[in-house]
């Protein structure tokens, strides 16, 4: 089993989980996250003084997946999370031990 | 039945417009609150809430009779136990003489007007030392400073003399044109930011933290109340519900307008973008530039004093950068320039059409009413300084002025007054249990009802 991470657009959130969804993904977990790779920040200014802004809002997207759909579903992320543009994000995979189903108890794969 | 002997009319305009201004001082909260960053936003309009505590019964105790009672010398203070406790005026009345016409209305509506003009002007200062003031020591401060330095300075600005009242040197001896208080008020308490920046020094990382402001909506709303207070505050000057308050008002609205255009447009070209902290910005300068200057130039006079005063505020703002004072919310570059630029303003730009009937230099007026609007300006600016440099000194090294370094990291509200101005977060914030006046904590008690023992 893997964990797929995905830093991705916040706009692109509605396509990548569309994508994920007819990919047949059953559950995914979603939070906003900030931080900056080669594109850097923005500046801002108030009253004429001007601030770099260097943490961009993204959203951080995390499935947990079996072993033998982790290469597709990456696939599936990197494609529909791109623009093209600077500032897409990045998709990384990591091993997981052992997932378990807090209301049944089921493990393993049964449990995704 | 006997025919009106108050003149109704102006008795319920001075008192809704004693109410209007009222509001700006809860509106400054916001303009104010919202520029800081989230530590500080409930100490920073904790600041305005405070001065419009202790003002309000210190201007009842003392503070209108020393501003308005009549002169004990030189224009420069009124007799502080003449209406000490408002003893007197009760049932008092007094005229007012507008549209060759004279009205008759209770003193208490002026007493209830002028009050929340001490209050206001006291809550403008905290402006200049958002982030890092005790607060204990800014409510003795407020006590003080409109002790000393507002209540006499009303007193010289607002205070005409008539029949045996005899009043302030300002306004009757000099005879400087400070219609709303362009000198009292906004002169005044720049220059009082000034000095307490000064006194208090800048805030740790200044220049080098991004010190952004935590919530523009918040400033927006803040300058919208500022600005429709402010319809009272100058157009309630004149009293009487008459033509006079009628001008002040279009002038007011025109120029507070062209004013945001003109900041916007300076930091169009300037920084590349209209922002909305500029255009709050500009909304407050021009406010502030009309004040002094209200009833003596035309609805065009008036734009004129708005667009220069949103482009000089909008440069003056810059200032502390290069002269390395930490003014935090520009109490200086909006207040004081905006006061200076409206007070002089009606040198150059009054008219003899307008409610004030004198004509300034660009009217043919010559200099007579610019040295009168200078000498004025510069009196109040450098007594304000001065006080304020003093009483701010004497605060600071007796007392401190101060939080610790510690505590200035940590936040003010949460040092100061033990509150969090926002809880957003899904998890509670870390909160365990609550207790109440030294009882035990109530997680306990309510896990017991449970029959659970359970130590929180």
């Amino acid at each position: 089993m893997k964990l797929v991470t995905a830093i991705i657009k916040p706009h692109m959130l509605d396509e990548v989980k569309t994508a994920l969804e007819s990919f047949g993904v059953e559950g995914m977990t979603v939070s906003e996250a900030s931080g900056f790779g080669r594109q850097r920040g923005h500046t801002e200014v108030y009253r004429g003084a001007e601030y770099t802004v260097d943490l961009v809002p993204k959203v951080r997207l995390e499935v947990l997946v079996d072993d033998d759909d982790a290469k597709d579903i990456i696939d599936v992320l990197v494609k529909s999370a791109r623009t093209g543009r600077i500032g897409d994000g990045k998709v990384w995979s990591v091993p997981v031990d052992e997932i378990v189903r807090v209301r049944t108890g089921e493990r393993g794969l049964d449990a995704l | 039945m006997t025919p009106f002997e108050i003149d109704t009319g102006t008795t319920a305009w001075l008192l809704a417009s004693a109410a209007l201004v009222l509001l700006m001082t809860p509106g400054l909260a916001f303009f104010y609150g919202g520029m800081v960053r989230a530590k500080s936003v409930l100490n920073m309009m904790m600041m305005s809430f405070g001065a419009l505590a202790s003002i309000a019964v210190i201007w009842i105790l003392w503070g209108y009779s020393t501003a308005f009672g009549d002169d004990i010398g030189y224009g420069l203070l009124g007799d502080p136990l003449q209406y000490l406790g408002l003893k007197g005026l009760m049932g008092a009345t007094t005229e007012v003489s507008f549209d060759d016409q004279t009205g008759i209305y209770p003193v208490m509506a002026f007493v209830a007007f002028q009050a929340v003009f001490a209050i206001i002007t006291v809550a403008l200062i905290s402006g200049a030392i958002a982030d890092r003031a005790k607060f204990g020591v800014w409510m003795v401060f407020t006590v003080i400073w409109g002790t000393l330095v507002y209540f006499p300075v009303a007193h010289w600005v607002f205070d005409f003399s008539s029949g045996e009242h005899t009043g302030g040197w300002i306004a009757n001896n000099l005879k400087a044109i400070d219609f709303a208080g362009g000198t009292a008020v906004h002169i005044n308490a720049g220059a009082a930011g000034l000095a307490l920046a000064i006194i208090l020094g800048k805030r740790l990382g200044w220049k080098r933290d991004p010190m952004r402001p935590h919530n523009l909506t918040l400033v927006m709303i803040g300058a919208g109340l500022l600005w429709f207070g402010w319809f009272g505050f100058n157009a309630g000057s004149a009293i009487a519900a008459g033509t006079t308050a009628a001008t002040v008002w279009v002038n007011t609205m025109v120029a507070t307008a062209a004013a945001s255009l003109s900041w916007l447009i300076t930091e169009r070209i300037r920084d590349g973008h209209a922002t909305s902290l500029g255009a709050a910005s500009g909304v407050v300068a021009g406010l502030v530039a009309i004040t002094p200057s209200c009833s003596s130039v035309s609805p065009i006079g008036a734009i004129i004093v708005g667009v220069l005063a949103g482009v000089i505020c909008a440069l003056a703002v810059g200032l502390k950068y290069r002269l390395g004072f930490d003014d935090s919310l520009d109490v200086v570059g909006v207040h004081l320039f905006g006061g200076l630029w409206g007070t002089l303003a009606v040198g150059f730009l009054a008219t003899e059409a307008a409610p004030a009937g004198v004509n300034g230099l660009f009217y043919g007026g010559g200099f007579d009413q610019l040295w009168r609007q200078a000498v004025g300006a510069f009196a109040v600016l450098f007594y304000s300084l001065i006080m304020s440099l003093i009483i701010g000194f004497i605060l600071h090294k007796t007392v401190g002025f101060r939080v610790s370094e510690e505590d200035e990291r940590t936040g003010v509200d949460e040092v100061e007054h033990a509150e969090t101005g926002y809880d957003l977060g899904t998890l509670g914030a870390g909160i365990r249990g609550m207790s109440y006046g030294g009882s035990a904590p109530s997680q306990v008690e309510e896990d017991s009802k449970n029959g659970q023992e359970v130590t929180a």
